[in-house]
Order: C-alpha cells, then sequence, then structure tokens
C-alpha cells in the first residue's frame, strides 16, 4: 500500500499550472465542437466519449452531425423515409439509431459491434447509447445538419427528442470563428 | 492531518469516461469545500483525475493506493 499527496504524486510540468500561460492558451471560450460525419460505431463512440468528458471538465459542448453521423438521430423505429425512390433506398439501407451502428472494420454483418459492445460489457465501457443518454445529462447540445435532414428526405418528426434546431455551415463556422475548439470526426 | 469526507463514490469496474463523468455528477451536489472521495480501479484515472482538477478548479488533495489496481482521489469542491 503507498498513500502519497497529490502533488507528490502527479508528475506535472510547471507549465500545465502555471496561470500565465493558462491566460496565453487560445482557447479561452472553453467550449468545444465536434463535427460527427461518420456513421462508424467507433467514431460515435468516440465522439461521445470526449463530449461528455468535456461537459463533465465544464467546457460547453456542442455536436454538430452531418451525413453518415445523421442516421444515429433518427429514431430506430422510423424506416422507410423520402419522398423518392433514391432516399427511401438510402433510408432502407441505413437502418437508424445509435444502437444500430456498424463499425468501419470487422463489421461482418453485425457480428463485430455485436462483440466490441459485449466486450466493453465486460470492461465496464459505457455503450454509446449510455453515453448519449449521459452527454444529455449533462447539457451537451446535439445539433442536426439541415442540408442532410432535406437530402435524406427526413423530417423533424422523424428525429429522437432532446435535439438542438437543425442548423448549417454558417453556424458551426461561426461557433469555431467565435472560438470553440473545432474537430472533425 | 484526517480528513472529513462526507461524500463517497465507487467508480471501480467502470472505464473512461465514467469515473470523470460520475465524479463530475457527484461533486455538483456538494457544497464548496466539501471532500469527495473516489474508488476507481482504472489506470487512466490517475491522470485523467489530475487533468480534470486542473481544468475545473477543484482540488485534488490526495491520491492513493489502497489496494492493488484500485485507486483513491480525495478531491476538494471548488
Amino acid at each position: 500500500m503507498t498513500v502519497e499527496s497529490a502533488p507528490a504524486a502527479i508528475a506535472t510540468p510547471e507549465r500545465e499550472t502555471s496561470p500565465e500561460l493558462r491566460e496565453q492558451r487560445p482557447n479561452r471560450t472553453n467550449e468545444l465542437l465536434i463535427i460527427l460525419e461518420s456513421g462508424d460505431l467507433e467514431r460515435m463512440w468516440g465522439t461521445l466519449i470526449l463530449a461528455t468528458s468535456a461537459a463533465a471538465a465544464g467546457m460547453k459542448v456542442s455536436v454538430f452531425l452531418t451525413f453518415w453521423g445523421f442516421y444515429p438521430l433518427v429514431r430506430p423505429g422510423v424506416r422507410i423515409t423520402g419522398q423518392n425512390w433514391m432516399q427511401r433506398m438510402l433510408s432502407f439501407l441505413n437502418r437508424p439509431g445509435i444502437d444500430h451502428l456498424r463499425m468501419s472494420r470487422l463489421n461482418f454483418a453485425g457480428m463485430g459491434p455485436w462483440m466490441a459492445k459485449r466486450l466493453a460489457r465486460s470492461q465496464g465501457v459505457a455503450l454509446p447509447g449510455e453515453l448519449l443518454e449521459i452527454a444529455g445529462s449533462l447539457g451537451v447540445r446535439l445539433i442536426p445538419c439541415q442540408m442532410t435532414m432535406d437530402l435524406f428526405g427526413l423530417r423533424r418528426e422523424d428525429l429522437v427528442d432532446g435535439l438542438e434546431e437543425p442548423a448549417g455551415a454558417t453556424t458551426v463556422l461561426e461557433m469555431i470563428a467565435n472560438g470553440a475548439t473545432p474537430l472533425f470526426i | 492531518m484526517t480528513l472529513l469526507i462526507t461524500h463517497r463514490l465507487d467508480a471501480r469496474g467502470l472505464a473512461c469516461p465514467m469515473p470523470i463523468v460520475k465524479s463530475a455528477q457527484a461533486i455538483a451536489g456538494l457544497v464548496s469545500g466539501e471532500l469527495l472521495e473516489v474508488l476507481a480501479t482504472d489506470p487512466g484515472s490517475t491522470k485523467d483525475f489530475a487533468a480534470w482538477a486542473r481544468a475545473t478548479g477543484h482540488e485534488l488533495v490526495e491520491q492513493s493506493t489502497p489496494d492493488d489496481g484500485v485507486y483513491r482521489f480525495v478531491l476538494r469542491r471548488k
């Protein structure tokens, strides 16, 4: 058994705690913006881990969900959507919802994600669906991309609850211009 | 010095980011100056709690390893 006082136990470089240097950091707004373009399970997972961690550390966090990153926001029960055959085919081939994400590698028709989630469960790793709920409770803002919604032929009522108003690229760029740290995933 | 710990959180068996997330939720219910003890088994939590304390301003008062593979953190709410 070892008992150490905190300052000795943590090898922290001086610069990390120096208030002068903290002041010089470019990100003074304490705001994080994640642009999620991917609908892959592992990228959504990483996005939600970063988003919840940042929110837990007091950052204002927004996630802009666009293109393949959009389907996780569609209600799981909403299947064939759209006004023409291309949109209907898109929705047919992309089962929506946070629990039906595919992996970019080793998907094996769903075996990969199933095993990844089983492994996660045994290792105490929270699943994307759980993290999404926690993100909501921590005040993480989820912004659907209006253009993707139109492109895929989806309506506001097809989407899950608790989302911000749909927005576009200019909104996202303004957030970056105002000092939010941007991540494109 | 004996610390008067009034709040405890068992985050053993949880992986990143849950020990931090649960600590953030727990410490929000404390008043300034109160202490929260967290137990975790995630080896990454030693680095993460230090970074989290720096980011939030809560004080990491104590850090120890009471058992093999168990990490104990005592945090003071700012």
